[in-house]
């Protein structure tokens, strides 16, 4: 019988693992942070002028919660190929015959993605504040910010994990995030819902990183953040249930072949 | 009926994928200690009954017994007595061969320590020392595979399924690989499990042999029961001119001649007093071959016999024109 606490260890185990790869080949968990960290800099300096004069104050201020969110967005591709690598390759064979709790494999991957997304949100947190980022949230705010990024990171992480399992080789698991990560662009990450035309900002509205970017640039800025953060904590928990639900089955079912 | 103390007991096992029958009732008991050798052409469902008996995949119908435990009831336990070595290498291609035995260590709960002490053991048994410190894109096929069964071999499992060990492997590391898995039965007791292909292996290393050909077992026993299954023992005799062929034909009892090749075939169980009343019976002729070769079945005769298919497939013709040996 594997016991709690050996899921824990097996987890702990792979997660070492997984960050090894990370630190082995960090090309894989860079690319993941290039992604947000260049449209930082190309909106600040090429777009930002423009765009901040429509909007009206600092750009930049407008511009980095969502792109910390993005972060989350482009992460997924690393995750997606890092599951489906080891699900085609032997290694998920070996651990199956193994008396070690089949759950480990997944969440190893969940909790070293998580760890790597922050990380990156972190780094990008960073450049932000070094190119006039300016939040102002009281210790309060901050760990509400800290909770929502991490919360973010973890359901797209879910997800993520579902399309690496879904996926028969690891060039098809790096293409089907995509789609997720080019949403943050049709919400109101870039700029407002309300300034886009009908029908985009219908979608914008109701998808979720609209609610979750305002969520997050609500507690960093202050900005109004009304009922979004019900819809932010629905969208995470739905799509952390729809992620895990269907890699759980997935796995068993990808398993049995 | 009771737990079978074998093993590994197999009884009525079916699988079946969509609507192609892999596995139709398999029958099978292997004795502690002893290497039993599943053989069979590509497609006989070798792999399939591997990852069904090593928890991987799920039988339609059937039971089994691994180490005494029911497979269908208590898959933990028969994952502790096991240690499985597919045909794709189940290694972390992007750790090193140290790494990846610590790896498989931590996971059997060895604790730090003694997960490197026996990653070590097991690295210096396998002639990987060297090696163990880089990183796997560096290694060789046939240490790939040694790596493999080391991480098999890490939780010292009484019971090691190894599907296929040596496909792909050139012939030095085949060898390589026959001396380690006979060292693993006479040193260390394990029961094997082999499924393979060439049946030099399975003749050289398996107490027992089954051939599985379109999931069903044809045929069981050891190497020896097995050639004799199929006559095909016989005596080629080359004379040095017609005159002698023809005279030689005229006292034998032939069972194939070549008047190209100046050859004759006499039946003969390859025994030496068996070639002691041929070579009589020959100088009382006064003649005297110019060369004498003797032909043991062995299991490719056997092999061919068994799962030979009139199916019209090229597979099939190329079986045909082995049979003709």
């Amino acid at each position: 019988m594997t016991s709690a606490s050996y899921t824990l260890s097996d987890t702990r185990t792979l997660l070492d693992r997984n960050f090894k790869h990370a630190l082995r080949y960090p090309a894989m968990s860079l690319s993941s942070l290039l992604m947000p960290l260049l449209f930082l800099l190309l909106f600040r300096y090429a777009f930002g002028n423009e765009l901040g004069a429509g909007i009206g104050g600092s750009y930049i201020n407008y511009l980095t919660p969502g792109l910390l969110i993005m972060t989350g967005a482009s992460s997924m591709v690393s995750t997606a190929v890092a599951v489906c690598t080891d699900m085609t390759e032997g290694i998920v064979d070996r651990l199956r015959t193994m008396s070690i709790s089949r759950f480990a494999l997944l969440a190893g991957h969940v909790a070293g993605n998580v760890i790597q997304t922050v990380a990156a949100m972190v780094i990008l947190l960073g450049v932000a504040v070094g190119i006039g980022f300016r939040p102002h949230a009281d210790a309060l705010h901050w760990l509400g910010a800290i909770g929502v990024a991490a919360l973010t990171a973890w359901a797209l992480t879910w997800l993520a994990l579902a399309m690496g399992l879904s996926a028969k080789a690891p060039e098809g698991a790096s293409n089907l995030p995509m789609p997720v990560i080019l949403l943050p662009f049709l919400s109101s990450a870039f700029v407002p819902a309300a300034s886009m035309s009908p029908g985009l900002r219908q979608f914008a509205e109701y998808q979720p990183f609209t609610p979750i970017t305002e969520t997050l640039r609500g507690l960093l800025l202050g900005t109004p953040i009304g009922n979004q953060w019900i819809y932010a904590l629905c969208w995470c928990v739905g799509l952390t249930v729809v992620g895990y639900v269907a890699s759980r089955r997935l796995f068993d079912r990808r398993a049995e072949l | 009926m009771t737990t079978p103390s074998s093993a590994i007991a197999v009884r009525g096992l079916r699988k079946s994928f969509k609507n192609k029958l892999v596995l139709d009732g398999i029958d099978l008991d292997i004795k502690e200690g002893t290497v039993f050798s599943l053989l069979g052409p590509n497609g006989a469902g070798k792999t399939t009954a591997v990852r069904i008996l090593s928890t991987l995949s799920k039988p339609d119908a059937g039971q089994a017994w691994i180490a005494g435990k029911e497979l269908a009831r208590e898959p933990d336990a028969v994952r502790a007595a096991i240690g499985v070595t597919g045909q794709s290498v189940a290694v972390d291609g992007l750790l090193t061969g140290l790494e990846n035995l610590i790896l498989v260590g931590k996971l059997h709960h060895l604790g730090k320590r003694e997960s490197r002490q026996r990653a070590t053991e097991l690295l210096e048994r396998f002639d990987l020392t060297e090696a163990a410190g880089k990183a796997l894109a560096t290694y060789s096929g046939g240490m790939r595979r040694k790596l493999d069964l080391a991480m098999t071999l890490v939780g010292k499992p009484r019971i090691i399924f190894l599907d296929e060990p040596t496909t792909g492997l050139d012939p030095r590391s085949r060898r390589t690989m026959w001396q380690i898995i006979h060292d693993l039965v006479s040193q260390d007791g394990v029961t094997i499990f082999l499924t393979t292909q060439y049946l030099e292996e399975a003749d050289r290393l398996a107490d027992r042999i089954a051939v599985l050909d379109q999931g069903r077992i044809v045929a069981e026993g050891t190497s020896a029961e097995l050639k004799q299954l199929v006559p095909g023992g016989h005596v080629s005799l080359r004379f040095t001119d017609a005159a002698e062929l023809d005279l030689a034909g005229s006292v034998l009892d032939i069972i194939g001649r070549d008047e190209d090749e100046l050859t004759l075939q006499v039946p003969s169980d390859g025994g030496v007093r068996s070639l002691q009343s041929l070579l009589d019976r020959l100088s009382q002729a006064n003649l005297e071959p110019a060369e004498l070769t003797v032909h043991t079945p062995d299991l490719d005769d056997v092999f061919l016999a068994l799962t030979d298919h009139p199916a019209p497939t090229p597979a099939a013709s190329t079986t045909e024109t082995g049979a003709d040996r």
